[in-house]
């Protein structure tokens, strides 16, 4: 059972049911339609781009479970002032993470202060089902941040 | 080797725990929790008795099928259409040749929506399908659509799941053609009245397919007193092998319809001018079939026919009605799907947490349970949910496994409080 409070921390539990950032805004610049349809989760990402192409704001709508709610949740509040670059480069080590077994050093280079803010979405490592869930939105912000005019589509599978 | 237990003659006879020992899975663990499987309606679990025929047709009497003259190859023909003689008694059919191997239900609705449905319908004919279906009893139909213009209606279930038999008679027409229904829903567990649709649709000179995936583990199904034209079921929902399927259709039905595959094993004699096939029901099977898993299938009807599917059913009705009243009796669960008469399906929102949450934490318990769609989306859609969390039980279940349940249950709202 110590794999499920890993799993679902208060942290997590109070992200799921207080999203941050939620909601349509009035004007974006980019847009994404993410879809688990494995569990038909859904989540939409819009982004507002600032001076220098970073990320002035990031909002979402979407339902799902606890795990993609609060993932797009702290990812939300994370990227806000990034640069493209920076949001990939999160998005990199937060998805090794999820995928691979704690080592020694894991993310010596990145940004350390958001890793330990996304270090309790780790616990989604022991439940590999679950990781698409936490990473559907950040798949989805990467599509938004390429798309054109249209929204882009973005799938699990 | 492929031992039934005896069982008494008294009807109300059901030893639980008998049965539960001749499935070996059910003594094994789950994250250190003892197994409690209630995902039965996605697939069950199998007794010795199948996993011996399977083990003992490769071990001792496998070669290929319909070819040989040698022993091995005469022995294994002759248990294969030994499980294809022991399907015919389990529907009743009227004759062997009736029955038609397939891999699965889905193949076989869409060999019946491939040959019967290119050769017999045509631009304009509609085909009457309910809200409740399967996508594999969906989805073969939109493609005749897309493909010969067929038009699809929907008859719409009520809220409580149950088919709107004033609906399906409306939609019900001289344009209706075929009539393709489930006999028991498996995201809701709502039992279709078979026999009046069947009797309905015929008197409107429409032909009816029944999808008996959900249907045949859990009660007795005679195709000819419901007088289903085609009738089709998964081995492995009837704790059979994967892989191994059924597709009864009335003879002079299958004998109108040309070959849905071509190859080996389906043909009189082939030259490069012309072949002439096989007569029913090896026209419809080409190519070497799943010898084992038919043998298999054979072993699983003769387990549940030794059972007793009438006892199987009065079991599973009272674990129903049990299970019901612990989860209802849980603040925040809403079931899903409450037709009079249903099934042993239990599809249930827990107020607040996501069906995968729910899931993932059941499965800590050792709890298995579906939690999505249920391969049935449109049903999702009529009750405004994204997905349900499905408990379905099957001949093995105990009320100290539904107890289990509704402890676990408790455990998700506390999580989540």
């Amino acid at each position: 059972m110590s794999e499920l409070r890993d799993l679902y921390q208060e942290v997590i539990l109070d992200h799921a049911k207080r999203p941050r950032n939620f909601g349509r805004p009035e004007h974006f610049d980019h847009e994404a339609h993410g879809h688990n349809p494995l569990c038909g989760d859904k989540v939409n990402i819009f982004v507002i781009l600032g001076a220098g192409g970073r990320v002035e704001d990031v909002r979402f709508e979407g339902r799902g479970c606890a795990i993609s709610m609060a993932s797009a949740s702290l990812m939300t509040e994370l990227l806000k002032g990034k640069s493209e670059a920076e949001a990939r480069h999160l998005f990199e080590r937060f998805h090794q993470m999820v995928t691979h077994e704690a080592s020694g050093d894991p993310f010596p280079d990145a940004a350390p202060d958001d890793l330990e803010r996304l270090e309790v979405l780790a616990g989604v490592r022991q439940f590999p089902m679950r990781v698409k869930c936490a990473t559907l939105p950040w798949h989805t912000f990467n599509a938004a941040l390429a798309s054109g005019k249209a929204p882009a589509e973005v799938t699990t599978e | 080797m492929n031992a039934i237990p005896e069982r008494r003659s008294d009807a109300n006879y059901y030893d639980v725990e008998a049965i539960r020992r001749d499935f070996p899975i059910l003594s094994r663990t789950v994250h250190g929790k003892p197994l409690v499987f209630l995902d039965s309606a996605a697939s069950a679990q199998k007794p010795q008795a199948v996993i011996d025929a399977v083990t003992s047709c490769y071990a001792e009497e496998y070669a290929n099928i319909h070819r040989g003259v040698y022993f091995l190859s005469q022995l294994a023909t002759e248990k294969f259409e030994g499980a294809r003689r022991k399907v015919r008694h389990f529907l009743n059919a009227a004759e062997e040749r009736e029955i038609v191997f397939t891999r699965n239900a889905t193949e076989a609705i869409n060999l019946v929506a491939s040959s019967y449905g290119r050769r017999f319908l045509k631009r304009g004919d509609e085909v009457l399908i309910s809200e409740i279906e399967h996508h594999s009893n969906i989805v073969p139909w939109q493609m005749l659509r897309d493909e010969i213009g067929i038009a699809l209606k929907v008859a719409p279930v009520d809220e409580r799941g149950a088919l709107r038999m004033d609906r399906f008679r409306a939609l019900l027409t001289h344009r209706t053609k075929l009539v393709a229904v489930t006999q028991m829903s498996n995201a809701l567990g709502t039992v279709l009245p078979v026999v009046e649709i069947v009797r309905l649709a015929h008197d409107a000179g429409a032909r009816v397919l029944i999808d008996g995936c959900q249907a045949v583990p859990h009660m007795p199904v005679d195709v000819r007193a419901i007088d289903a034209d085609f009738y089709v079921f998964s081995g492995h929902k009837l704790y059979g092998p994967s892989g191994i399927g059924v597709l009864y259709g009335k003879a002079e039905l299958l004998e109108a319809m040309p070959p849905y595959q071509g190859g080996g094993d389906m043909i009189v004699s082939v030259s490069f001018e012309k072949s002439e096939y096989a007569a029913i029901p090896h026209k419809f099977e080409a190519g070497t079939p799943h010898i084992a898993g038919a043998i298999g299938l054979g072993a699983a009807i003769d387990y549940v026919t030794a059972t007793g599917l009438g006892r199987i059913s009065n079991h599973e009705h009272a674990l129903t009605t049990y299970a019901t009243e612990r989860l209802m009796a849980i603040d925040g669960i809403t079931l899903v799907g409450t037709a009079p008469g249903k099934g042993s399906i239990l599809s249930f929102t827990v107020e607040g947490v996501h069906p995968h949450d729910v899931g993932t934490i059941l499965d800590h318990h050792g709890i298995a349970v579906r939690a999505g769609h249920h391969c049935a989306q449109p049903v999702m859609d009529r009750f405004g949910v994204p997905a349900t969390v499905r408990a379905s039980l099957g001949m093995y279940n105990t009320e100290a496994e539904v107890d289990e349940l509704a402890a676990a249950l408790r455990h998700v709202r506390e999580i989540f409080a």
